[in-house]
């Protein structure tokens, strides 16, 4: 894995909608790339025999029956919501579709 | 909204190869969430069929739904896939109001269904084999009302509001291969395979495949390359098409102008185009960017699900005859030839002549009824024959009332008349309105005594050999006893009184 440079942390911050200064960005390149380092070397422990894993914990299939459970009402739904109107939460308009 | 140009069909399609693909939506009707036990729930009032996990709220955990994965093993090996012995869930990472986490719950590198495949039919029997890529696990985002500006349209609006009450709901995506080969049978292709799409899943029971409420959404991708060559061209996708027939059109618009860009020596731009109901066309939607950069990475929230042989193959035994064997074993059953068995499905029909055929009716008559005096009042009344008000018993009935000679096939019309007015079965119908056939000959004879004595001249030319002059007579007979006798019984009592041969 490449060390991450300054052009990759920008794209990511503004891939996160984070904004990020200069000086930041800058300090956060190297601290990045310490960190990136760091998981290399972890890659290079894991053997071929070991295969990727997410979770710590070897669980697998953690399930429920479909049945239904807890539900808020709609005042404790919008409760959180800096805007809300007509029983739904107001959001600015944005003009890109997902 | 800027007009597009674009070629004929037919001059789009001399110079160049459509190659499609789908990503088909499907809706599962569980009762509770993807990952929340909230209520999958239709139309209810916007956000109350939410609780913290579908609203994103810090600190929650996700728990999977596995009457959901269930139905998509079920969907996978219904599509001929083979199903993921491991597999796991990813974040989609995006921001847009739709989803209040930030992230949509998905599959990304191993989807629980793989390398499928299925054979679609068009309306004159051609078949096309389409294969599956994947059907993965995901989640439904919410629902987003543009308020101000233009109505509904994003254009302009200057606030949106959010439902989430479809935030949640169990999604599988079914992607395709690359479909080459279509030809100018692609836009046919494509609305042929979003139908069968839907039919398995109606046919196994694990959505309410109601396109008109976006339970199976279509996601169209169209590019076009010069006859010859290999490599495939640029590709659009046309988002959520959301009729059999949208999906046709939107096939056919995009192959239309793809190919009036290409003539202009104009690159085809990578973008999602939306489809327009009103003008038939679509515009530019967003191009390929940046923002596709979905930064997927393995859901830490979700472990890994595990199937065995045992749990896939005790939900194969559970699959439903395929939609499309069950149509081929039907019309052998039943002896019905292709146009005729193509007119039964086209109609809609053929659920309730199986079911004709079950309570005790012979082919030939279910189609009969069916197909001609039920549909011909469905039309007048302008509804579905199935949901004129005659049952497959009814049918069966009438039917045995014209075996056993009670009636004819007049008077059946006039028994159909009395089941759809509430008069009851065809047996109270008859006897309410007096409807049997006058089998007493007695009465017959003095019908035909009177229509003799009425037509002299008539009767004279039978006996003098005109034997097919008869008919006046029995037309007066039938006449008299307003359609309620026998006529092959009524030619035979006539020409026994004249004394003249058969």
């Amino acid at each position: 894995m490449a060390a991450i440079n300054r052009d990759e942390v920008a794209h990511l911050a503004q891939l996160a909608h984070i904004e990020m200064s200069d000086d930041e960005l800058d300090r956060m390149a190297t601290e990045l790339a310490v960190i990136v380092d760091s998981i290399k070397s972890v890659s290079e422990a894991a053997g071929d025999d070991v295969p990727a894993t997410s979770h710590p914990i070897p669980l697998t299939n953690v399930m429920r029956e479909d049945v239904v459970g807890h539900v808020l009402t709609v005042e404790e739904a919008l409760s959180g919501a800096p805007d809300a109107a007509s029983g739904r939460f107001k959001v600015p308009a944005i003009l890109e579709e997902s | 909204m800027s007009t597009e140009t674009i070629l004929s069909f037919e001059e789009a399609m001399e110079k160049y190869d459509p190659v499609l693909g789908f990503e088909v939506h499907v809706e599962l009707n569980t009762k509770t969430k993807m990952f929340s036990s909230a209520p999958n729930v239709f139309g209810d009032t916007p956000n109350s069929n939410v609780n913290e996990v579908c609203l994103g709220l810090p600190g929650v955990l996700p728990v999977v739904n596995k009457k959901a994965v269930e139905s998509s093993i079920l969907i996978g090996l219904a599509l001929n896939c083979k199903i993921a012995e491991h597999c796991t869930f990813a974040r989609k990472q995006y921001f847009y109001p739709d989803t209040p986490k930030n992230f949509q719950t998905s599959q990304y590198e191993d989807p629980i269904c793989y390398d499928g495949w299925l054979d679609i039919e068009l309306e004159d029997g051609t078949v096309f084999h389409v294969e599956i890529e994947r059907a993965h696990m995901e989640e439904d985002a919410g629902k987003l009302t543009h308020m101000g500006g233009a109505t509904g349209r994003i254009q302009g609006a200057d606030f949106s509001l959010v439902d989430y009450n479809r935030s949640g709901v169990p999604l599988v995506e079914i992607v395709t291969k690359p479909i080459e080969g279509a030809g100018s049978r692609a836009p046919e292709l494509a609305k042929a395979y979003v139908a069968a799409v839907r039919e398995i899943v109606k046919n196994l029971g694990v959505s309410d495949a109601k396109m008109e409420r976006g339970n199976v959404r279509c996601d169209a991708n169209v590019s076009l390359r010069p006859y010859g060559q290999e490599k495939f061209g640029t590709r659009t996708e046309t988002k959520n098409v959301n009729s059999l027939r949208a999906v046709e059109n939107a096939v056919k618009f995009e192959i239309q102008r793809h190919a009036a860009v290409l003539d202009s020596g104009v690159k085809i731009i990578q973008e999602t185009r939306h489809w327009h109901e009103d003008t038939k066309s679509t515009t530019s939607g967003r191009p390929k960017s940046d923002a596709d950069d979905y930064r997927y990475f393995p859901e830490p929230d979700l472990v890994p699900i595990v199937t065995t042989a045992e749990w896939v193959e005790e939900l194969r035994a559970t699959l439903p005859e395929p939609p499309a064997e069950r149509r081929k074993r039907l019309q052998a059953d039943w002896g019905y030839s292709d146009l005729e068995f193509r007119d039964v499905v086209n109609a809609g029909l053929m659920g309730e002549i199986e079911e004709t055929i079950a309570a005790g009716a012979s082919a030939a008559a279910a189609r009969k009824w069916w197909m001609g005096e039920i549909a011909r009042r469905a039309k007048l009344a302008d509804v579905d024959p199935a949901a004129l008000g005659v049952t497959p018993a009814v049918v069966v009935e009438i039917e045995k009332l014209i075996a056993a000679g009670s009636i004819n096939d007049k008077l059946a019309r006039k028994v159909l008349d009395g089941v759809l007015e509430g008069e009851g079965t065809p047996a109270e119908v008859v006897q309410k309105r007096g409807l049997a056939v006058v089998s007493d000959d007695g009465a017959l004879q003095k019908a035909i005594d009177e229509a003799l004595a009425a037509q002299p001249d008539v009767a004279d030319k039978i006996r003098g050999g005109k034997v097919q002059a008869v008919g006046a007579i029995v037309g007066g007979v039938m006449k008299v006893t307003r359609g309620q006798a026998d006529a092959g019984r009524v030619r035979e009592l006539i020409l026994k009184t004249l004394g003249v041969e058969g």
